[in-house]
C-alpha cells in the first residue's frame, strides 16, 4: 500500500538508470541519510559514538571492501585485517614522517599503499580459485604483520611495536571529541559506499560478476581476466585500508600488528555472510549484526538473569552470550542462507504487495 | 495462531532483556566505584579469572571489614575477553558511571591499556597499569593520570641481569645471554633495556623471538643450542612457557639457567610441564602461597561467608591470585591515601585518586599491618616516578611449588629511567602534549 510504485514512470534513461528508481526508496535514503548526519548527532551520547556507531561504520567500510572483491569478483581472502593493517600503518607513517602532510591525504595513501600489497598478494589468483585462493590469501595475513613486528621502521622505531596516532586535524578544525570523528567517518563512508555501489553497477562491476560467475565464459565474451582480478584486489585493498586507518586514528587511537589477526579477518568474513554475499547494504547489515549483538547481549543478559532470578556470575553471562550468538548465526544463516540483505529484499517484495498478496 | 504466540513470546523476551538492561544502572552516590574490564573466557581466561578473584575478594574483604574508613566499595565487571575492541567497549559503557568516584582502572592487557591510556587522561579517570602496559608513563610529567605501579618490564630485565651479575661474583663480563621472547609489544619491550644492560656488563646478548602462540620452539632452541649461552630469559606468555620450558629438557638445556619474566613465572606455566620445569626461575614482585596473613585471612573472611568470587576454591594462593590482591592493596590504599588528605569518610572524586595514586607510600610497616607481606616491594610515587618501586624477587620452581630465592632487588634506575623519559619525550612530541614541570609542582607543596 505504501510501498508501490504504481504511477511513477520514467521517461528518461537518466531517471531508469539511478540507484533507487523507486520514490519511496529515494525518500528513505534520504531520511536515513538525514538521520545519521543530523539527527544522530543531535541525540546519541558519547558511548554511542565511540563504542558502536563509529566501529560499525568502520566495519561496514572494510566488509564492503571484502564484499567487493568475494561478493561481486567471487575471489575468497582471508586477508582482510591485514589489509587494513597496511593501511593503519601506513597512514601513521605518513602522518609521522611527512611534515605538514593533510591527515585526509594520508588516508587516502595510505588506501593506495594497501591497493599496491593487493594486487601484490592478488596475483596469485590469476592461477588459483576457490579454496586454494583463500589459502593464498592467509599468507598474506600472517606476513604482513610478521612484517610490522619484524622491521621497527614501520612502527617509527617503538621500542614495543605499538603505535600510537597523532590526533586529527583538517582545515585548521580539530577532530578531537567523539562526535566530530562520527561524523568525520560517516562522511568517508558514505562517499565510498556511494563509490562503491556505482562501481557495481558500470562496466567494471558487471565484468567482476562475470568473472564470479564463470571466469572461461567471461574470458571468452572478451573481459580481461588480469585487469579484472587485480582490479577487484586493488579496490577492495583501497577499502580495507581506509578502513584500517580510521580504526586506527578515529577508533582505538593505538594500535599493534597482533591486533590485526585471523580473527579479524575472520569477523570480516562473517559479516559478509550474514549480511549478504554480492550486497552493498549486506555488508552494512553484516557488520551490524556481528558487532552489535554481542553488545546487546552483554547488557540485556545480566538483566535478564537478575529479573528471573538465576544465579549467573560475569564468566557465565559471558559463555551464554557466545553460544546465544552463534545459535542467532547458525538461526539466520538456516532460514535464509543468502544473509540478511536477502531477507530485507523479501521484505521489500512483500511490502509492494501488502495488503493483498493474492 | 500459534504464529501470533511466537511473536509475543519473541517480543516479550526483548521487552524483559531490555527493561532488565537499564534496572542495574542505579548507583549508591557515595561510594567509591571501580570498573572491573576483566576477562574469564577466550584463550587468556584461566589467568584473568584468578588475577580477577583476588582483586574482587580483596575488595569484598575491605567491604566485609566495613569499607574504605567507612565508604563501601561498589564495582561492575565487563568482559573483555583479551580484547582491544571490546576493552574499548567496556570502559566506554562503564565510564559515565565512574567518573564521580573512581577506583583505579585495571585492564590487566598490554593491548587495552595502551587503546585507552590517551582517552583515561582525556577523561579524567585514573588507569593503572601493574606490571603491564605502557612503561614511559613512568614519567608521570607526560602521562598524569596513568601509572605504571610497582615495577615495570624494563626494570624487571634490569634486576634479573643484576641477579645474574650478584651470582656470577659481581660481573658478567664475557658471559652470553640469550633472551628468548614472544614477539609482540609486550616481549618487545624490555629489548632496550637488556641492550644497554649488555653494554653497561659487556655481555653478549642474543635475540630469539618466538612467534605467537608459540607452541612450537623447535628452530629457536636448535638455534640456543648452537650459541651455547650461559643463561636464557624468557619473557613468554601462556602456552609459550611451557613449550619452552619442555624444549629446553629435550634440547639438554639445563632449567636453571633460565630466567622467566613475571607473566612466565606462575603455577600455569610450570604444572603442565610436569618434571621439566623444576629448577626453573622466574621474576616476581609477589609471592606464592597463603602465608601472608591477608590471604589466609580473605579465604576465612570472605569464602566462610560464601562470597568468595572464585569457584574454583584451589587457585587461593596462586601466583596470579594474589598479585590480583597486591593489585587491589595498592588501589584501596590509594584511596586511603587521598582520603587522608582530602577528608576521610568520603568517596573521593578522579582528582583526589590520581593524587592518591601519585603520592602512595606503602612502607614495610604498613604491609605488615595489612598482613601483606611479601605480596608487594614498598612502594612510593610521585610526578616523575608513577612506578614508585622497580623491585622484583627471584623465585624457583621445586617441582610443587615457588620458592623465593632472593630478597627485594632493585633494577638499574640511573640507567633504566632516562629510557622512560626519552620515551615519554617522543611521545609528548608526536601528540603535542606540554609536559607538567614537576620540579615546580614539588616546590608550590
Amino acid at each position: 500500500m505504501f510501498y508501490r510504485e504504481t504511477g511513477q514512470f520514467k521517461v528518461t534513461y537518466a531517471a531508469d538508470q539511478q540507484i533507487f528508481p523507486i520514490r519511496q526508496d529515494r525518500i528513505g535514503v534520504a531520511l536515513l541519510l538525514f538521520a545519521a548526519f543530523v539527527a544522530v548527532p543531535a541525540f546519541a551520547s558519547e558511548y554511542w559514538f565511540t563504542a558502536i556507531l563509529t566501529p560499525f561504520l568502520i566495519f561496514a567500510l572494510a566488509a564492503l571492501g571484502l564484499n567487493i572483491l568475494t561478493g561481486y569478483a567471487g575471489q575468497l581472502s582471508l586477508g582482510s585485517a591485514a589489509f587494513m593493517a597496511v593501511g593503519a600503518y601506513a597512514a601513521y607513517n605518513f602522518q609521522v614522517r611527512v611534515e605538514g602532510m593533510p591527515v585526509l591525504v594520508s588516508f587516502i595513501l595510505a588506501g593506495l599503499t594497501s591497493a599496491g600489497v593487493g594486487i601484490l598478494f592478488g596475483l596469485p589468483s590469476l592461477r588459483i580459485k576457490g579454496f586454494y585462493l583463500a589459502v593464498a590469501t592467509l599468507a598474506a595475513q600472517f606476513f604482513i604483520v610478521w612484517c610490522l613486528t619484524k622491521f621497527p621502521y614501520l612502527s617509527n622505531d617503538s621500542s614495543s611495536g605499538v603505535i600510537s596516532l597523532p590526533g586529527i586535524r583538517i582545515f585548521g578544525y580539530e577532530f578531537a571529541s567523539p562526535r566530530s570523528q562520527y561524523l568525520l567517518v560517516l562522511t568517508i563512508v558514505s562517499l565510498l559506499a556511494l563509490a562503491a555501489k556505482n562501481m557495481v553497477r558500470s562496466t567494471t562491476g558487471r565484468a567482476w560478476m562475470a568473472v564470479r560467475d564463470m571466469d572461461v565464459a567471461a574470458e571468452v565474451i572478451g573481459i580481461r581476466l588480469m585487469r579484472t582480478k587485480l582490479l577487484a584486489f586493488a579496490v577492495s585493498s583501497f577499502y580495507c585500508g581506509v578502513a584500517g586507518a580510521l580504526y586506527a586514528f578515529c577508533y582505538l587511537g593505538s594500535v599493534e600488528p597482533d591486533g590485526f589477526s585471523l580473527d579479524l579477518s575472520f569477523k570480516i568474513l562473517f559479516m559478509i555472510i550474514v549480511g549478504g554475499v554480492g550486497s552493498i547494504i549486506g555488508s552494512f547489515l553484516g557488520a551490524a549484526f556481528i558487532l552489535l549483538l554481542p553488545i546487546f547481549l552483554d547488557v540485556a543478559l545480566p538483566g535478564a538473569a537478575a529479573l528471573l532470578h538465576l544465579p549467573f556470575d560475569n564468566a557465565t553471562v559471558s559463555h551464554i552470550q557466545l553460544m546465544v550468538f552463534g545459535a542467532l548465526i547458525m538461526f539466520f544463516l538456516v532460514v535464509e542462507p543468502h544473509g540478511l540483505a536477502r531477507l530485507w529484499q523479501i521484505a521489500k517484495e512483500k511490502l509492494r504487495l501488502w495488503p493483498f498478496p493474492h | 495462531m500459534f504464529k501470533k504466540t511466537k511473536q509475543f513470546a519473541i517480543a516479550a523476551l526483548s521487552a524483559a532483556c531490555v527493561v532488565g538492561a537499564f534496572s542495574t544502572a542505579a548507583q549508591a552516590a557515595d561510594d567509591q566505584y571501580f570498573m572491573l574490564p576483566d576477562y574469564r573466557v577466550g584463550p587468556y581466561g584461566a589467568n584473568g579469572a584468578s588475577w580477577y578473584g583476588g582483586f574482587i575478594d580483596y575488595l569484598t574483604y575491605v567491604n566485609m571489614k566495613g569499607g574504605i574508613d567507612g565508604v563501601q566499595i561498589t564495582w561492575d565487571e565487563c568482559e573483555t575477553e583479551y580484547n582491544n575492541a571490546k576493552g574499548v567497549e567496556c570502559y566506554e559503557r562503564l565510564k559515565t558511571k565512574a567518573k564521580d568516584h573512581p577506583g583505579p582502572i585495571h585492564v590487566m592487557s598490554t593491548g587495552i591499556s595502551y587503546a585507552l591510556v590517551d582517552k583515561t587522561a582525556a577523561d579524567h579517570l585514573p588507569l593503572t597499569m601493574m606490571g603491564y602496559g605502557l612503561t614511559s608513563a613512568v614519567d608521570g610529567s607526560v602521562f598524569p593520570w596513568a601509572f605504571p605501579l610497582v615495577t615495570t618490564y624494563q626494570m624487571q630485565a634490569s634486576a634479573i641481569v643484576k641477579f645474574l651479575k650478584d651470582k656470577n661474583g659481581g660481573s658478567l663480563a664475557g658471559k652470553k645471554i640469550v633472551f628468548l621472547y614472544h614477539d609482540s609489544a609486550y616481549g618487545k619491550e624490555p629489548i632496550v633495556a637488556l641492550e644497554a644492560e649488555s653494554r653497561l656488563n659487556k655481555f653478549g646478548l642474543v635475540e630469539i623471538p618466538v612467534a605467537h602462540p608459540g607452541n612450537e620452539q623447535g628452530a629457536q632452541w636448535q638455534r640456543i643450542r648452537q650459541e651455547n649461552p650461559d643463561y636464557v630469559i624468557m619473557w613468554g606468555w601462556g602456552v609459550m612457557n611451557m613449550t619452552a620450558i619442555k624444549t629446553a629438557q629435550k634440547m639438554g638445556f639445563p632449567r636453571d639457567r633460565m630466567i622467566g619474566s613475571w607473566w612466565a613465572g606462575s603455577e600455569e606455566d610450570v604444572v603442565p610441564a610436569g618434571d621439566a620445569a623444576k629448577g626453573y626461575m622466574s621474576a616476581t614482585w609477589n609471592v606464592s602461597g597463603k602465608g601472608a596473613p591477608l590471604i589466609a585471612d580473605i579465604e576465612k573472611t570472605v569464602y566462610g561467608a560464601g562470597k568468595g568470587n572464585l569457584s574454583d576454591k584451589s587457585k587461593i594462593g596462586t601466583i596470579l591470585y594474589n598479585r590480583g590482591v597486591s593489585a587491589a592493596v595498592a588501589s584501596v590504599e590509594a584511596i586511603r591515601t587521598a582520603q587522608a588528605k582530602f577528608g576521610k569518610g568520603k568517596a573521593m572524586n578522579a582528582e583526589q585518586v590520581r593524587w592518591g595514586l601519585e603520592n602512595l607510600n606503602i612502607t614495610d610497616a604498613r604491609l605488615k599491618q595489612l598482613g601483606a607481606t611479601g605480596l608487594l616491594p614498598e612502594v612510593k610515587t610521585s610526578c616523575d616516578n608513577h612506578e614508585g618501586s622497580g623491585k622484583v624477587k627471584l623465585q624457583q620452581w621445586d617441582g610443587a611449588k615457588w620458592a623465593v630465592l632472593s630478597d627485594w632487588i632493585e633494577g638499574n634506575k640511573s640507567l633504566i629511567h632516562p629510557l622512560f623519559q626519552a620515551e615519554a619525550k617522543k611521545y609528548a612530541k608526536e601528540k603535542s602534549i606540554t609536559p607538567r614541570d614537576c620540579a615546580a609542582e614539588a616546590k608550590k607543596k
